[in-house]
C-alpha cells in the first residue's frame, strides 16, 4: 500500500481516507445488488406496483453524497434507492417497505416511491418530477436559519430541468444564497424522451447561468470526479457562497420502469454504457492505487451478497400493517409536536 | 354608605378583519422565533391587501419574505421550510395563484407525513384571499376553497369575523399540520371586536352565530354576514333563523350542523363557491346520513354561486353569487312551503 497518494492522483484519491474509499465502494456494490434483489423480488412476484431502478449510476449517488453528514440533508426522486442507501439508510428497512411491511422505513405507506429515511436526513424520494427540488431550497431556508454550516442536496433527473419547478427554485435559492446543491443526474432519457429531443439546451449545467450560480458537467461514472464536483458545491454552500448545479452525466442501464419496452434505445447504446461500469471503473482505480486488491474486491461483494439476502428475509418475515390503522398519520396529531423541529433529530 | 363603583368592563378594541390578521402575525412573530411570513408583495408594499402592512418595518426582511412570483416554487419551499423546523406562513396574493402551486399543496404538504409514515410533519399555513366583489373578473375571484377540503392531510378553515380571523389563524399556527385559511376579500374592511394577545378559535368547530326555531342557514366566510342579515330582516317576519357558521370545512363539524336540523326541520346552505360538487353538497349529505334526515319537513336548499366564471359587469358579478335577497326568497319559500 501506497504512503501517500502522488500529486497527480484522481482528487476521491488524495481527498479521502482507503477506509472511506472502501466504503463508498461497499456503498456501490451494495446498491448495484439491492437494485438486482429489488427486481428479482419484483420478477417473482413478492413485490408490488412499480420500481424504478438506478443500476449503471451507483458513483453518482454515492460520490455526491461523500461531502454530506448526517446533519445534512437530501431531498430524492423517483429513481432514489441509490441515493437513500448512499445516504446511510438500512436495505432491511428499505426491503420491508417495498414489501409494503410496517418495519419499512414508511410503515409501507409509501413504498418505492416514497422511500425515505429522516433520521439519516433523507426527506424522501418524490413521485412527482422535480416535486422535490423546491423542498429542498426550504431545507435550505431552514439550514440557513436553524442550522447553519449544513447543507441540503437536491437529487433530481434530465427530466426535472423542463419542469417549471426547477426553474423557480434554482432562482429563488440564487436569490437569498440558500446552502442548496442541485444535483442533476442526466441518464439521457425522461422516461422514453432524449435530452436531444426535450430540451432546447440538452446541456443542463449551462442552466446555472441563468440563475448566477456555477454549473458544471463531470462524468457521472467516474466516482471520483463526481466527489470532487460535489465536494466543491458542498464547501461554497457550507461556506456561504450560496447554490451551485451539478450535472453528472450517467445512464440507467435499466428501462424507466418495469414496464418500459426500450422501444427508444439500442442494444449498443446500452452496451457501451455497460462498458462504462461506474463499479468496476473505481474498483480498478481502487487497485491502482493499492487502496483495494482483487481479495478486498470479492470480500465486499460476499458482504453485499449476504446483507441483502438478510435483508430480503427480513422483509419477507415482518409484519403487515394492521388495517385498521389505515387512517393514520394522515394528520398529526393535534397538540403541537414535541420537538421544536418538524423533523426528529 | 357603601356605594359599590360600577364595574368598568375593559372594552375590547374594534380591528379590521386586515388588521386582526396582521395582528395575529404579529404576536406570533413576537412569540416564536420559527416563523416566516413568505408572499407576493408582502414586504415593503404591504401585501396586495395590506394584510402585513408594516410588519417588514417591524420584523425585519429575514422574517417577512418578499418572494419571487414564483406561486409553485414559493409554496414548495413553505413545505419545505416547514419539514424542518420553521413555521411559514405563506400569503397567496389571490386565492386562485394556488392553481399554479397545487402540486406543492396536494401531492406534498397534504401527503408528506401519510406517504412518510408517520415520521414528519408539514406544520406550514397558506393564506388564501379569496371571493368575488372586487371587479377583478374570472381569474381573481373564485372561492375554491371545496378543492382543499377534498384532499385528506389538509385542514380548511374560513373566517366570517375579525374575531375569528385572528383566532383561526393562531389555532393554525399551533397545528402541526397543513391549515389552508380562505380570507373573503370583501371582509377585509369590516370592523369587530379583537381580543388583545394571544387566543385561539378551534379548528373544525362551528359556531351557532344566532339561534333559531325555523329554520337553519348554513354559511362560510361572507355568506355568515349575509345570513345574519337576512335573519335580521325575517325576524320582523316572524321567522326565526338559526344561523351556523360552519368555520371550517375539513375537518367539518358535522354534529353542530346534525343538532340543528333536528330541531328547525329545514336546512339552507349558504356558500360563494360553485354549487354543484360544493360545501353545500357535503353539509346536505351530512343531514341525508343523518337522524336529522327524519326531522326534514322541507327538501334542503343550497344557495351556492351560479355555474360560471365570475364575470367583470358588476351587475353580473352580483347575480353569480348568493345576495341577502337570494337567501331571504329562499327560507321564505322554505318555511311557508311556497315552491
Amino acid at each position: 500500500m501506497l504512503a501517500s497518494p502522488p500529486a497527480n492522483a484522481p482528487f476521491a484519491i488524495r481527498h479521502h481516507k482507503p477506509e472511506a474509499l472502501r466504503e463508498a465502494l461497499r456503498k456501490m456494490v451494495l446498491i448495484r445488488q439491492f437494485e438486482e434483489g429489488a427486481e428479482d423480488c419484483y420478477v417473482r412476484g413478492l413485490i408490488h406496483g412499480t420500481m424504478h431502478l438506478s443500476i449503471g449510476q451507483e458513483a453518482s449517488a454515492v460520490g455526491l453524497c461523500m461531502a454530506l453528514t448526517d446533519d445534512d440533508k437530501i431531498t430524492s426522486t423517483h429513481r432514489g434507492h441509490g441515493h437513500c442507501i448512499a445516504k446511510g439508510a438500512e436495505v432491511g428497512r428499505m426491503y420491508a417497505e417495498f414489501f409494503g411491511k410496517e418495519t419499512g422505513y414508511c410503515g409501507g405507506r409509501g413504498g418505492s416511491m416514497h422511500i425515505a429515511d429522516v433520521a439519516k436526513g433523507n426527506l424522501g424520494a418524490n413521485g412527482i418530477v422535480a416535486g422535490g427540488i423546491p423542498i429542498a431550497v426550504g431545507a435550505a431556508l431552514s439550514a440557513k436559519r436553524l442550522n447553519p454550516g449544513s447543507v441540503v442536496m437536491s437529487f433530481f433527473g434530465d427530466g426535472a430541468v423542463n419542469e417549471g419547478a426547477f426553474h423557480e427554485a434554482l432562482n429563488m435559492a440564487s436569490v437569498w444564497k440558500l446552502p442548496v446543491i442541485f444535483a442533476c443526474e442526466n441518464n439521457h432519457y425522461g422516461m422514453s424522451t432524449s435530452t436531444e429531443r426535450s430540451s432546447a439546451q440538452p446541456r443542463v449545467a449551462e442552466r446555472a447561468a441563468a440563475y448566477a450560480m456555477p454549473g458544471i458537467t463531470v462524468d457521472g461514472n467516474d466516482f471520483s470526479a463526481v466527489t470532487e464536483a460535489g465536494h466543491a458545491a458542498v464547501e461554497r454552500a457550507r461556506a456561504g457562497e450560496g447554490p451551485s448545479l451539478i450535472e453528472s452525466v450517467t445512464y440507467r442501464w435499466r428501462g424507466h420502469s418495469k414496464s418500459d419496452r426500450n422501444r427508444y434505445r439500442s442494444k449498443e447504446e446500452i452496451d457501451s454504457w455497460v462498458a462504462r461500469d461506474p463499479i468496476s471503473r473505481f474498483a480498478t482505480l481502487l487497485g491502482e492505487h493499492g487502496i483495494a486488491d482483487a481479495d478486498a474486491v470479492a470480500a465486499i461483494e460476499r458482504g453485499a451478497t449476504r446483507e441483502i439476502t438478510e435483508a430480503i428475509e427480513f422483509a419477507k418475515t415482518s409484519p403487515g400493517p394492521d388495517p385498521a390503522a389505515l387512517a393514520r398519520d394522515v394528520y398529526a396529531p393535534d397538540s403541537a409536536p414535541d420537538d421544536s423541529a418538524g423533523v426528529p433529530a | 354608605m357603601n356605594v359599590q363603583a360600577p364595574t368598568l368592563e375593559p372594552a375590547v378594541r374594534e380591528l379590521s378583519y386586515a388588521e386582526a390578521i396582521r395582528d395575529a402575525l404579529a404576536v406570533a412573530l413576537e412569540t416564536d422565533d420559527r416563523v416566516i411570513l413568505m408572499g407576493e408583495d408582502i414586504g415593503i408594499y404591504g401585501g396586495a391587501f395590506q394584510v402585513t402592512g408594516d410588519l417588514v418595518q417591524r420584523f425585519g426582511e429575514d422574517r417577512v419574505m418578499d418572494t419571487p412570483i414564483s406561486e409553485l416554487g414559493g409554496a414548495g419551499v413553505a413545505v419545505g421550510a416547514a419539514l424542518t423546523g420553521l413555521r411559514p406562513i405563506y400569503e397567496f396574493q389571490f386565492s386562485d395563484f394556488a392553481t399554479l402551486a397545487m402540486d406543492q399543496i396536494v401531492n406534498q404538504a397534504a401527503k408528506l407525513r401519510f406517504m412518510l409514515g408517520g415520521t414528519v410533519s408539514v406544520p406550514l399555513v397558506m393564506r388564501f384571499p379569496a371571493g368575488s366583489g372586487t371587479g377583478a373578473a374570472a381569474q381573481h375571484s373564485q372561492s375554491l376553497e371545496a378543492w382543499f377540503g377534498h384532499v385528506p392531510g389538509l385542514k380548511v378553515a374560513q373566517a366570517a369575523t375579525p374575531h375569528d380571523a385572528k383566532g383561526l389563524l393562531l389555532a393554525a399556527l399551533d397545528d402541526p399540520n397543513p391549515v389552508m385559511l380562505f380570507e373573503h376579500k370583501l371582509l377585509y374592511k369590516m370592523k369587530g371586536p379583537v381580543p388583545e394577545g394571544h387566543y385561539t378559535v378551534p379548528i373544525g368547530k362551528a359556531n351557532v352565530c344566532r339561534p333559531g326555531r325555523d329554520v337553519t342557514i348554513v354559511a362560510t366566510s361572507i355568506m355568515v354576514q349575509r345570513a345574519l342579515a337576512a335573519a335580521e330582516t325575517l325576524a320582523g317576519e316572524d321567522i326565526e333563523a338559526e344561523v351556523i357558521d360552519l368555520r371550517t370545512i375539513r375537518p367539518m363539524d358535522r354534529a353542530t350542523v346534525i343538532e340543528s336540523v333536528a330541531r328547525t326541520s329545514r336546512l339552507v346552505v349558504v356558500y360563494e363557491g360553485t354549487t354543484t360538487l360544493g360545501i353545500g353538497a357535503e353539509v346536505s349529505a351530512a343531514i341525508a346520513e343523518s337522524e336529522a334526515f327524519d326531522y326534514l319537513d322541507a327538501p334542503i336548499i343550497r344557495l351556492g354561486g351560479a355555474e360560471v366564471p365570475i364575470p367583470y359587469n358588476p351587475e353580473l358579478e352580483k347575480a353569480a353569487v348568493p345576495q341577502v335577497p337570494d337567501i331571504l326568497d329562499a327560507v321564505r319559500n322554505l318555511v311557508r312551503g311556497v315552491t
